[in-house]
């Protein structure tokens, strides 16, 4: 090994050493992501599974949204800074479903059934998550106003009568809510 | 406790989870989908650090060769009117 500027196998060393280095970083971001997985997510995962309305335990939409919105928050584990990593998450997933909610309109018989897609977003948010009115709104890019009229709307509607037929909070997508466009 | 209120506790008791568990795949999706995620993001502002460098050698180089700071040359002399 010579006196030059790199030679080949000192940068191999090099790169080793970044490599190892890398490496632990992975882990470490590993196990945190885990703990935090294993601690969140289930909580995250039925706001999920509420927000497409499946019903417990045959929900793989609810399943996609979440590895989804987990799989972002992986990847910019290192650069949070101090951001609760399940806020990230909450965030990533709201937007993603907000997103893709012409592809939710269609009720699959959960508790939400009865309610548009937005609505069902202020409600888990509101009811389910305690997120208070001003940062709804601002997550959801509406006004306090509009998060409140939504808000009620949805109590109302599902503290109500159910609609004739069957109840909307059991059985499978058959539950509609009265057709109103 | 008003009637909002006791509705609103109502919905709340409606969206309660049965029971909190989490799929076994989705985890190792997450990291694996987060990984990929990861990678594409750095390939992605190395493929940009390397453009801007590019580019501001190409204007280097390109500075240097015309050095467009400087006056063209006259094609015509001035008129000499001198005695």
């Amino acid at each position: 090994m010579g006196a030059g500027v790199l030679t080949p196998a000192a940068s191999l060393v090099c790169d080793e050493r970044v490599d190892v280095r890398r490496r632990a970083a992975g882990v470490r971001r590993g196990q945190g992501f885990e703990a935090f997985v294993a601690g969140a997510a289930g909580r995250l995962g039925h706001a999920a599974a509420l927000l497409t309305t499946e019903p417990p335990g045959r929900d793989p939409r609810a399943r996609a949204l979440l590895t989804a919105a987990l799989a972002v928050t992986y990847a910019r584990w290192d650069e949070l800074r101090g951001e609760d990593p399940y806020d990230h998450s909450r965030r990533e997933l709201v937007a993603r479903f907000a997103r893709s909610a012409w592809r939710h309109h269609r009720p699959r018989g959960g508790v939400l059934s009865r309610l548009t897609p937005r609505e069902r977003l202020v409600v888990v948010l509101r009811l389910y998550e305690g997120v208070p009115e001003e940062q709804t709104a601002a997550l959801l890019g509406l006004s306090e106003h509009r998060v409140r009229a939504h808000c009620t709307r949805a109590v109302t509607l599902l503290t109500g009568p159910a609609p004739p037929g069957r109840p909307a909070t059991r059985g499978r997508a058959t539950a509609r809510r009265p057709v109103a466009r | 406790m008003n009637g909002r209120e006791r509705r609103e506790e109502e919905v709340r008791r409606l969206l309660a989870p049965p029971g909190l568990r989490l799929p076994p795949d989705v985890l190792p999706g997450a990291v694996a989908r987060g990984t990929r995620l990861r990678h594409r993001t750095r390939a992605l502002r190395r493929l940009l650090w390397l453009l801007l460098v590019a580019v501001a050698v190409a204007f280097a180089v390109w500075a240097a060769a015309t050095e467009p700071w400087h006056r063209p040359p006259l094609d015509v002399s001035p008129v000499f009117t001198g005695g």
